[in-house]
Order: structure tokens, then sequence, then C-alpha cells
């Protein structure tokens, strides 16, 4: 089971949330080989989607070369301070992971 | 609805193409100003907060043979405060009659809390991708508790003042097959090896700009990185024999530096190239 996101979300005079994520993936690309000279196997989250009040606000289709550890930071209107998003990723393995947020 | 994502991809790529281009024709400083700038883009996700996350649950959850918490572990400020405390490390513990540095007293703990054997709780000083490393974790976890103190470590205690001249004399200590010691690379000004500063250890403020920015998360291994490891491979470069973790020697020099830090702020868990 993977570690949890770090997940932090205010809101700002103008109604925009800005949203930063952390993520802990390890981000294999698929292109590495081991000590042994063997090809690592391509490891990496393949899909990331954010929703608030039902509705999802960001979608986004990562591919290997995403670093390891990956950070994402988004905006969107429309949320409250006391309001929670949450983030989801699912990796190449069908491994996923949600968190969540209240928005300061 | 308007969105808009950045991926740290991208940072990082477009951040260290900004560095390499600058850096073509001009001088030391400016290259130094923009791998400053590089940190500065990176900093706002340091991964570091995901070891320090890990490291808090480590430190709270009931674990070993005597399924207890680290909770009660007293870091020099008394039993459970982590608040501060590695700005004041190492020090002098009267409970061991010993000088301990942060990893030390972390392994104490381990055998007197968690009720581990010695081996066991000193096993794995560093992670790799696939093998990580519970002292990693509440390394950067306690140090992470310590950002923004200023560094305050003591030296009234004989085994204090003990520790730290003995880490003087590691520091200066020539050997090995180059014949090198800590200062041939760090006793002088505004040096480098390839992009890398070389810090003027010697200096209050060489030895506050090191010992404050350790851990690190260090980009190019996609690692948390202690001041420990920092030794570790320093001890390396030196073609030395490994440095014994948690080792008399270790906590010395880890004493020396720290003690040449006071009076700094302590600011990592950082992130490094
Ligand atoms: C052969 C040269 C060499 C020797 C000898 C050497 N170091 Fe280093 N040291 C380096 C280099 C190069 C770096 C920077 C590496 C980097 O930035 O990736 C470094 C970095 C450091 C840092 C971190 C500085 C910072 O600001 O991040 C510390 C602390 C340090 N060394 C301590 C020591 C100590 C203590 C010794 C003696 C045991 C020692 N070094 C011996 C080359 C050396």
């Amino acid at each position: 089971m993977a570690d949890p996101m770090r997940i932090r979300a205010a809101v700002d005079a103008g109604g925009v949330t800005e949203v930063k994520v952390l993520m802990s993936h390890e981000m294999e690309t698929g292109q590495r080989r081991d000590a042994a000279g063997a090809l690592v196997p391509a490891w990496f989250i393949q899909n990331v989607t954010a929703t608030h009040a039902g509705k999802t606000v960001l979608s986004a289709q990562w591919g290997p070369a995403i670093a390891k550890n990956p950070f994402l930071s988004f905006r969107f209107k429309g949320a409250q301070k006391g309001d929670k998003v949450q983030v989801t990723w699912v990796d190449n393995r069908g491994d996923k992971r949600t968190d969540e947020a209240t928005i300061a | 609805m308007r969105i808009r994502a950045w991926y740290a991809g991208a940072i990082a790529l477009a951040a260290g193409m900004v560095a390499a281009t600058a850096a073509v024709g001009q001088d030391a400083a400016s290259t130094a100003q923009e791998i400053e700038k590089y940190r500065q883009a990176l900093q706002d996700g340091n991964p570091a907060e995901l070891w320090e996350a890990r490291g808090e649950g480590l430190w709270k959850k009931p674990a070993g043979p005597k399924n207890a918490s680290l909770e009660k572990c007293d870091l020099g400020l008394g039993p459970g405060v982590v608040k501060g405390a590695y700005a004041q490390l190492p020090r002098y513990f009267a409970d061991v009659d010993r000088v301990m540095d942060l990893e030390t007293r972390l392994a104490h703990c381990r055998v007197t809390l968690h009720g581990l054997t010695p081996a066991q709780a000193t096993a794995r000083p560093f992670g790799s991708p696939d093998n990580r490393s519970d002292n990693d974790a509440l390394v950067a976890w306690v140090t992470s508790e310590s950002k923004g103190a200023t560094m305050n470590v003591p030296s009234a205690h004989a085994k204090e003042k003990e520790a730290f001249a003995l880490g003087e004399k590691i520091f200066y200590f020539r050997g090995g097959p180059y014949d090198f010691s800590c200062a041939t690379c760090h006793a002088a000004d505004n040096t480098r090896i390839r992009l890398q500063d070389l810090p003027n250890l010697t200096k209050q403020a060489g030895a506050q700009l090191a010992y404050t920015t350790w851990p690190a998360y260090r980009v190019s291994q996609g690692e948390l990185r202690t001041f420990q490891w920092r030794l570790n491979d320093c001890f390396r470069q030196q073609r030395f024999p490994e440095l014994g973790f948690a080792s008399d020697a270790s906590i010395a020099l880890t004493a020396f530096l720290a003690r040449n830090a006071n009076g700094a702020e302590f600011k990592a868990p950082t992130i490094k190239r």
C-alpha cells in the first residue's frame, strides 16, 4: 500500500483555490537497468483526478516522464474555505490511492 | 472552469536548463546563483515532507517486542520533547554517561522503548528505493521540528568538550591513499569541485550554511539524505574506511561541525541537487 499524499489547499480573496499535492511514488520509466543488467519494469502513475463537491476539477494522464515523488500544483474556482478536495491516483499496476484535504 | 497544472518533471527539467544555459561564459558566482534558483523552484513541493510524515508515524506507533511508541524518548529536552531538540544535539546524556547525536539517541530509544537489540536498531542507517530506512524517516521528522530554531549545541560538560576536541582532530587528520583530510577540501574559500561549491567548514559562515541545510532531499538520488549520510559520503570521497554509524568518531565529528554552526537558524530538511 502506497504512502499517503501530502495535500495543501487554500482559497484566495479572488475565489481561486490553489492545491499542492506531493505523491510518494517510484515512477520507474522502464528504461533503467538494475545491477544485474535486467530492465527494471515500468511503474508509474497513469491517471490523476481531483474532485470537489462531487465534480471533477482536474483530470490528468501521466506517463513515465514524470519525476519520482511527483509534485502537482493546480488551481480551480468555485470552492469555499472549509470544503474538501479529493485527489486520486492510479498507477499502471492498478495500485491506487485517494487522499483528501480541507481547503484553508 | 480554469485549470492550471504544473508537473514536477517539467519544473525540474526547465529549471535545470535555465541553470545550464545561463552558466555559459559567466563566473562561478552566477553559476551558484542559478543553482540557488533551481533549489528555490523545487523547495515548494519538497518530497522531504513524505519522509517527515512517515517519521512522525513511526515515532507515534507502538512497535518492537515491547510494543511501545517512541513518544517517551528523551532527545535532551525531556521525555517526548521533539520541538527544537535537534538544534541542541549532539549533547551529553547523563543516563548513559556519554555524548550522543540524534541517530545514536534514536537507536538508544529504539532499544530501551521498542525493545530492539542494538544491532537491530542500527541495521539500516540509510535507505534506498527498494529498502527504506526508518532512521531516515525518523531523522527527517525530528529535524523538521527544529526548523526555525537557533543552533545551540551545549559545551559545558567535560565530555562535550572532549567530543568537540576529538571531532576537530578528525577533521584535520590526514591519511589514506591520497593523504586527504576533511580540511583538504573544506578549509579554503570559494573553491568547488565540478559545479559544487565546497563550503569552508573551518569558518563559522561555512559551517552554518552546511550544517543547517541537512537533511536534504537529493533530487539526483530521489532520496532523503541525512547529515550522517553526508559524512559517510565524504569519508568515501576522502578514500577513508567506512565511518561507523553511531560510532564515537561519527558523534565527535558531528559535534564539532554542529557546534561551529551555533547561532544560525536551522533550515532543514531542505532540497539539494
Ligand atoms: C575529496 C574532497 C572532499 C573531502 C576530502 C571531503 N569532502 Fe566534504 N564535500 C565534498 C564535496 C564535493 C561536497 C559537495 C557535494 C555535493 O554538493 O554534491 C562535500 C560536501 C560536504 C558537506 C555538505 C556541504 C553542504 O553545504 O551541503 C559537508 C558537511 C562535508 N562535505 C563535510 C566533510 C567532512 C566532515 C569531511 C571529512 C571527513 C569531508 N567533507 C571531506 C568533497 C570532500
